[in-house]
């Protein structure tokens, strides 16, 4: 992953991080623009740990995290809020995200009017990751997208991944490798700590 | 009914009590709709019991019952930011806490039971220029703030992770939407008492959430729901000669009631 080093917008070293222990590291990588890092491993081995640890939701024990100055990071978690009643339209969740609706594909623009508690749960996790995607942030960590995807959501996220061209680096976790590989510019395997070309 | 309205109207011993309870009628729904996307309805009977054993306290110390109730709610609102303590747990604990200071206080000063009888029942016919003018400045508070933290609040909601990720502020717009709800709740309880606050929060938001097609209507239907209600309970507790403070409950219950009895009819059409 040598490139220029402007354009690099995260870099780790000797990362080591967890909660009230270490769970993953040491790790050393760096994520420049446009670039689709992957995060794949077992169960356990710290893939939602690594995300949370470059989005300051988990503690650092050793090495360090450098960020780019004004970096802008969206993040989401493996699942979106659900509650009873949620009135809020689609268009409204995406303003509430800073996101745009340009360049937003077909199946999300029909489901823009509808109060998002009345779409199905492959639905509004396709708009919530877009809702991710579509903003002004450099980063964007995703953490297990593809959960509650049936087999044809989630080819439509590969599409929007895969067609989706931007200056925004991307760091997915996900157990399902194959999507990796076919949404990703590079491959971190958590069990041996090496990054690989997908 | 006409008749108690117009009199209401001509009559100034009606018209500032009609008038305050209007502004907090529109405003308290608006809040329990906030406090409901944020799973905090509760906060409103929390805040409350706050307000009314703050309110106590403040008057066996000389203060009058709106600084004190005020500046008890706004200390709950402040400590629970404070804690970083969210859902409807922190609020629980503010119900015991102000429920047993309220008793006891009241039971051991004979203005104080008073006080807590009036608290409870809800006072609203002897709201004056003071709680018309608190009221007011709660709305123009509402206008300023309220616009300025909606965004962040929503963002907040729906994307939790967002603002640890980027370093923000959270604390600034929680606060601001804690003390909002505090104020908001002191005056309403002060006014139209401890219940009729906690109605006015928690059944105009539980309703307009269930039909509402955006989340803008959700904030407009709420004070729409809101101010209907009360101005119906108005006209009947005078018509009627009622206490104002559970007729402003019973008229709401009667709002929620005719929301379910469709859904409870369709059900036992099909079921037969």
């Amino acid at each position: 992953m040598s490139a220029a080093a402007e354009d690099v917008l995260i870099r780790l070293e000797g990362l080591t991080a967890g909660y009230r222990r270490p769970v993953v590291g040491p790790l050393s990588l760096s994520l420049r623009r446009g670039e689709r890092l992957g995060i794949w491993g077992p169960n356990g081995t710290g893939k939602s740990t690594l995300l949370k640890a470059i989005g300051r939701a988990a503690q650092v024990f050793a090495g360090r995290i450098e960020r780019a100055p004004g970096l802008r990071i969206a993040y989401l978690d493996q699942q979106p809020l659900r509650l009873p009643a949620m009135p809020i339209t689609g268009r409204e969740l995406l303003r509430a995200a800073g996101a745009t609706t340009q360049g937003a594909p077909k199946a999300l623009t029909g489901l823009l009017r509808q109060r998002i508690d009345r779409l199905s749960g492959g639905q509004y996790q396709l708009l919530w990751i877009w809702s991710a995607l579509a903003t002004e942030a450099d980063l964007v960590l995703l953490d297990e997208p593809t959960n509650n995807l049936d087999p044809g959501r989630r080819e439509q996220l590969i599409e929007i991944l895969q067609t989706r061209h931007s200056s925004q680096a991307l760091a997915l976790v996900s157990h399902d490798r194959e999507f990796l590989q076919q949404t990703c510019s590079h491959l971190l395997e958590l069990e041996t700590g090496e990054v690989k070309h997908a | 009914m006409l008749d108690a309205w117009l009199a209401s109207l001509s009559d100034p011993l009606f018209r500032l009590p009609l008038l305050t309870g209007l502004l907090l009628a529109t405003l308290l729904p608006v809040i329990g709709a906030l406090l409901m996307l944020r799973d905090e309805w509760l906060a409103a009977l929390g805040l409350s019991h706050l307000a009314a054993a703050s309110a106590l306290l403040g008057s066996a110390l000389g203060l009058p019952t709106l600084v004190g109730g005020t500046a008890g709610a706004l200390a709950g609102g402040a400590l629970k930011t404070r804690f970083e303590a969210r859902g409807n747990l922190a609020y629980a604990f503010m119900i015991l806490v102000g429920w047993s200071a309220t008793l006891l206080i009241g039971a051991n000063t004979e203005l104080g039971e008073r006080l807590a009888h009036a608290l409870v029942e809800g006072q609203l016919y002897f709201a004056g220029v003071v709680e018309l003018v608190a009221a007011l400045a709660l709305i123009v508070a509402a206008l300023w703030i309220l616009p300025r933290i909606l965004p962040q609040l929503l963002r907040s909601r729906f994307f939790p992770r967002f603002e640890q990720a980027n370093a923000l502020p959270a604390w600034r717009w929680h606060l601001a939407m804690d003390l909002l709800a505090a104020a908001t709740l002191a005056i309403g309880t002060l006014t139209v008492g401890l219940m009729g606050a906690f109605a006015l929060v928690l059944i105009p938001a539980w309703v307009v959430f269930r039909i509402a097609p955006s989340w803008r209507w959700t904030l407009i239907g709420s004070g729409l729901v809101g101010v209907g209600g009360y101005l119906v309970a108005f006209a009947l507790a005078l018509q009627l000669d009622q206490p104002f403070g559970p007729m402003l409950v019973a008229v709401l219950l009667g709002i929620a009631a005719s929301m379910l009895l469709p859904k409870a009819w369709r059900g036992s059409v099909s079921a037969s």
